[in-house]
C-alpha cells in the first residue's frame, strides 16, 4: 500500500445525519484493509449548529483530525457549510456537496446575510461537484436519505467497486430501509447535472 | 476480532473485558456514551445516578461488596465528585474501581477548560492516559488491575478527541475474577485517628507507584533518528506529534500521568539535546521536568488554551503553513440553537416579555440565552440557579425578589437544584424557581432521570413526583404550565413573582425529540393575510423564515407547537385542521 493518508471531510448542519455518513465510511475503509480514524462531534454543536466529522486513512494513521489546507474531498450537506470549511481544502481538493440552503439563526435573525451567488464563488476556488440531495433524496423515498446520496456521489472519487459500497450500506442501516439507501446511492453516483 | 470503534465505546470494551460488573454514572459530553455503550452488556449492571457524588460513592460501595466497578463522569462532574474522591483514595480498595473522566480541550460542549490531571495529583490517585481507542481499551483493563494491586481507585483521564474518534481495536474475552468476600475492617472508618495512618500508607503507595512507573511500558520511548531534539507528551498530542515527525525525533509517551517516574524523565532528556513538552491545557509534565531540574520548553512555545492539532504545534515550533483558499464573503456564524417545537421557546420568550432578570443553568435552556431570545442572565454550574438567586435576592430586597427567576431543568434539579431549593424555603426568600420539566436530561443526548419514570434500558423505574416534592420541601405555591400555552405560561410567571413567599412554577411538556412525542401537522402561512411583520420571528425558531415579506414555514423541521401562531395579530398562520382558535 504505502500510500500517503487520504483526508475526507464531512460537514454539515447538525441533524442531518453526518453520522452515518461517516459510519459506512469507516466501515468500508477498514474492510479494504486500511488504517483508519474518525473524529465526529456529539453533544452541544449538534442542535442545529455547524458540524464537521474527519475521516483519515492510509497504512497508518495518527492524528484523528485534519487541519487547514490538508483535506482531500470536503463533503458538506449545505452550501454554506462548504463555503465554511473551504480553508481546509488543500490546493486541488475537490468539494462535494448538496446545494440545499439552510438559514442559520444570524440570517434569520437578520443579524447577517446568507451570501448570495454561493456555488459560482465556491468554485472559483476549488474543484466543485454540486448537486440538490435532497430532491434526490425524495425521489428515492425519503429526505432523510441526503446522506446516502451524497456516500453515492462521493463512491465517484474512489477507485472501489461499487459492490463495496452497497455491502457497507447493508451493514450500516437497518435492513428494512436498506433498499431505500440503496437507490439513494445509486441516483446520487449516477446524477448527470442538468 | 478488529473493529472501528469510538473513544468512549472502546473504554465500555475495556470494562467488560475486565470483568466490571458495576457501573453508575452521571451523563456529560464529552463522556455519556462510555455509560450507553456499557449497558448494551447483559452482564454488566449500568445505572445513572442522578450527580456524579452519588455515583462515585456508588461505585464505591459495588467494589466494597466484592465486584469490579467503574463510574463515568466529565471534567466538572469530578468537582461534584471531589469529596467522595479524596477520602476513598484514603480508605482504599480491595476490588477494582476506576473512574472514568473526560475532559473537553477547547471546550466544544462545556462551561469551562479544567485539567483533571490535577485532581489525580491532589487526591493521591494514578491516573492513566489513553491516546486512542486501542489504549482507551487496553488501559481501562490495566486501570482495573492496578486499582487492585495498590489498594487505590485509578483514574482514567480521557479528552474529548479521544472520547470521539473512531479508531481500530482488537477485542478480547471478558474475564471475571470472583467477588470477593467482604470483611468488616475498621480502618475503613474516616475518623482522625484512622485517616492519620490512612494518609501514611498513601504516601507509601505513591511511592510504590513511582518505581512502578519507572519500568511500566505504559510510560515507553519511541526511538528516533535524529537526536537534536526528543518530545515528551501524552494522550492526543502524542498522535499530533507522530503525525508530523513520524519516527525523526525520539518521544516520550506518558501513558500514567500520576505519578510520574523520575529516572525515566532524566534518561530521555540526557538522551537528546532539547526536550520540547507537548501537553494541552495546563503544565503538568512540564513543571515535573522543572521540579527535576531538566531544562525542557513546553508553555513557552504552545497556548495554555485550547485544543491543540498538528498545524498548531507546527506552527508553533515555525514552521510553515498550509496553503488555504476562502472565499471573500463574511460566513454567518451557525450556533447551535433551541429544536423547533422546543418546550422551552415558549417560556423563554415569556420570560424575556416580562423583563425578567433570569437565573441560568445548564441544558438545553441555556440556549435561551442566544438572540433572539437573549433571556439569560448568567449560569455557573448545575444547581447554581437556585442558590444564586436566593443569594441575589437576599441582597437586593423586594424589588427583585417580584421579578428574578431561576430556571432549571429536571435532571439538573435533581443533580444539584433540590439543595438550592431548601435554602430558598428554610432561610425565606419570596424566590420564584422554575423547573423545565421536559421529561428528560436533552442536552447530553436524552438520557432517563429520576423523575421521567424510566431506568438506563428504558424499563418502567420509579419517578420523583416533582409537586409533591416541592412541596413537602414547605413551597406552598406549586403550580404546573404548559409553554406551549404562552397566555398561561404569562399568567403564571405574572402571579408568582408578585408572591411575597417562594414559589415553584414547573413547565412542563416533553422534549420534541422525544420518540414518543405526537407532533402536529406543520403549520401554515396564509400568505394574504400576513403582512410581513416579522413578530412570530421574535421566538427565535427553526424552522421559520421570512422571505421577500412573507413569513416561510420549513415543513421538515415544524412540529406544530402552535407558539408561532399565537404570536401573530394577523391570522396569518393557520392549523391545517382549522382548530385555530
Ligand atoms: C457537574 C456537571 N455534570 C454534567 C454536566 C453536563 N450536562 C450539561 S446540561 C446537563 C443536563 C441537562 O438536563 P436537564 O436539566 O434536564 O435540561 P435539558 O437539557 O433537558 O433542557 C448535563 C448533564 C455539567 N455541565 N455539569
Ligand atoms: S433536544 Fe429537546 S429540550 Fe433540547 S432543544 Fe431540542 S427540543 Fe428542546
Amino acid at each position: 500500500m504505502n500510500q500517503p493518508v487520504r483526508n475526507i471531510m464531512i460537514v454539515g448542519v447538525g441533524g442531518q445525519g453526518s453520522l452515518l455518513a461517516s459510519k459506512l465510511l469507516g466501515h468500508l475503509l477498514l474492510n479494504k484493509g486500511f488504517d483508519v480514524k474518525v473524529s465526529e462531534v456529539h453533544g452541544m454543536s449538534q442542535r442545529g449548529g455547524s458540524v464537521v466529522t474527519y475521516v483519515r486513512f492510509g497504512e497508518k494513521v495518527y492524528s484523528p483530525i485534519i487541519d487547514q489546507g490538508e483535506a482531500d474531498l470536503i463533503v458538506s450537506f449545505e452550501l454554506l457549510e462548504a463555503a465554511r470549511w473551504l480553508p481546509y481544502l488543500k490546493e486541488g481538493g475537490q468539494i462535494v456537496t448538496n446545494t440545499q440552503m439552510i438559514d442559520p439563526m444570524p440570517v434569520i435573525t437578520g443579524a447577517a446575510q446568507y451570501p448570495e451567488h454561493l456555488e459560482e464563488k465556491i468554485a472559483e476556488k476549488a474543484r466543485l461537484d454540486a448537486l440538490d440531495c435532497l430532491e434526490l433524496a425524495r425521489q428515492a423515498g425519503s429526505a432523510k436519505a441526503v446522506n446516502i446520496v451524497l456516500m453515492g456521489r462521493l463512491s465517484r472519487y474512489f477507485d472501489f467497486p461499487e459492490e463495496d459500497w452497497l455491502e457497507s450500506i447493508e451493514a450500516c442501516v437497518p435492513a428494512r430501509f436498506v433498499d431505500l439507501n440503496k437507490t439513494a446511492f445509486s441516483l446520487g453516483r449516477n446524477h448527470t447535472p442538468a | 476480532m478488529k473493529q472501528l470503534m469510538l473513544g468512549n465505546k472502546a473504554v465500555a470494551r475495556g470494562f467488560y473485558e475486565a470483568g466490571c460488573c458495576i457501573v453508575s454514572s452521571y451523563p456529560g459530553t464529552p463522556s455519556t456514551e462510555i455509560t450507553e455503550e456499557a449497558v448494551k452488556y447483559d452482564e454488566i449492571y449500568c445505572e445513572w445516578a442522578p450527580n456524579e457524588k452519588v455515583a462515585l460513592e456508588a461505585a464505591h460501595g459495588a467494589s466494597l461488596g466484592g465486584r469490579r466497578a467503574a463510574c463515568c463522569m466529565k471534567h466538572v462532574g469530578l468537582n461534584v465528585a471531589a469529596d467522595p474522591l479524596f477520602s476513598i483514595s484514603y480508605i482504599g480498595t480491595d476490588t477494582g474501581l476506576v473512574l472514568l473522566v473526560a475532559d473537553d480541550p477547547g471546550m466544544h460542549s462545556s462551561q469551562n477548560e479544567q485539567d483533571s490531571r490535577h485532581y489525580a495529583i491532589a487526591a493521591k490517585v494514578p491516573m492513566l492516559e489513553p491516546a486512542d481507542s486501542q489504549e482507551a481499551c487496553d488501559f481501562t483493563k490495566q486501570a482495573f488491575a492496578l486499582s487492585e494491586q495498590f489498594h487505590t481507585p485509578v483514574i482514567v483521564r480521557m479528552v474529548m478527541r479521544i472520547c470521539h474518534s473512531q479508531s481500530v481495536v482488537d477485542t478480547c474475552e471478558r474475564v471475571v475474577p470472583p467477588q470477593r468476600e467482604y470483611v468488616k475492617d475498621q480502618s475503613r472508618v474516616m475518623l482522625p485517628a484512622q485517616a492519620r495512618k490512612a494518609h501514611i500508607r498513601v504516601e507509601q503507595r505513591t511511592k510504590d507507584l513511582i518505581d512502578f512507573a519507572e519500568t511500566s511500558p505504559l510510560n515507553r520511548v519511541d526511538e528516533g533518528r535524529d537526536h537534536s531534539m526528543g518530545f515528551i507528551t501524552s494522550s492526543t498530542c502524542y498522535q499530533y506529534v507522530k503525525e508530523l515527525f513520524g519516527d525523526t525525533y525520539p518521544v516520550l509517551k506518558i501513558g500514567m500521568c500520576n505519578p510520574l517516574p523520575v529516572k525515566k524523565f532524566q534518561d530521555f532528556a540526557a538522551s537528546v539535546h532539547r526536550v520540547i513538552v507537548v501537553e494541552e491545557l495546563d503544565p503538568i509534565l512540564e513543571n515535573h521536568c522543572r521540579m527535576l531540574g531538566i531544562p525542557v520548553e513546553g508553555k513557552s512555545l504552545f497556548p495554555m488554551v485550547g485544543e491543540f492539532s498538528q498545524s498548531l504545534i507546527a506552527s508553533c515550533l515555525g514552521m510553515d503553513a498550509k496553503t488555504t483558499q476562502a472565499i471573500a464573503d463574511p460566513i454567518p456564524p451557525r450556533p447551535p440553537v433551541m429544536c423547533a417545537g422546543c418546550p422551552h421557546r415558549g417560556l423563554f420568550y415569556t420570560l424575556k416579555k416580562n423583563n425578567c432578570m433570569v437565573y441560568g443553568d445548564i441544558g438545553c435552556y441555556t440556549l435561551g440565552s442566544f438572540a433572539p431570545l437573549n433571556a439569560m442572565d448568567l449560569n455557573v454550574c448545575m444547581g447554581a440557579s437556585l442558590s444564586g438567586m436566593h443569594g441575589f435576592n437576599k441582597a437586593r430586597g423586594p424589588e427583585y425578589e417580584h421579578k428574578t427567576v431561576g430556571v432549571i431543568g429536571d435532571s439538573t434539579f435533581v443533580h444539584s437544584g433540590m439543595t438550592g431549593l431548601a435554602d430558598i424555603v428554610y432561610n425565606n426568600s419570596a424566590s420564584t424557581v422554575i423547573i423545565l420539566d421536559n421529561s428528560i436530561t436533552g442536552m447530553t443526548g436524552h438520557q432517563q432521570n429520576p423523575t421521567t419514570g424510566y431506568n438506563i434500558k428504558g424499563d418502567p423505574a420509579a419517578k420523583i413526583d416533582l409537586e409533591a416534592l416541592c412541596r413537602a420541601m414547605g413551597v406552598r405555591r406549586v403550580r404546573v404550565v404548559d409553554p406551549y400555552d404562552l397566555k398561561a405560561t404569562d399568567e403564571a410567571v405574572k402571579e408568582e413573582l408578585a408572591a411575597d413567599e417562594p414559589s415553584v412554577i414547573i413547565s412542563r411538556r416533553p422534549c420534541a425529540l422525544l420518540k414518543n412525542v405526537r407532533h402536529q401537522s406543520p403549520v401554515q402561512v396564509d400568505t394574504d393575510k400576513c403582512v410581513g411583520c416579522k413578530a412570530c420571528m421574535q421566538i427565535g425558531c427553526p424552522a421559520i423564515a421570512v422571505r421577500d415579506k412573507k413569513a416561510r414555514v420549513d415543513t421538515t423541521l415544524c412540529v406544530g407547537c402552535d407558539v408561532c401562531r399565537q404570536m401573530c395579530r394577523f391570522g396569518a398562520l393557520v392549523r391545517p385542521d382549522g382548530r385555530n382558535a
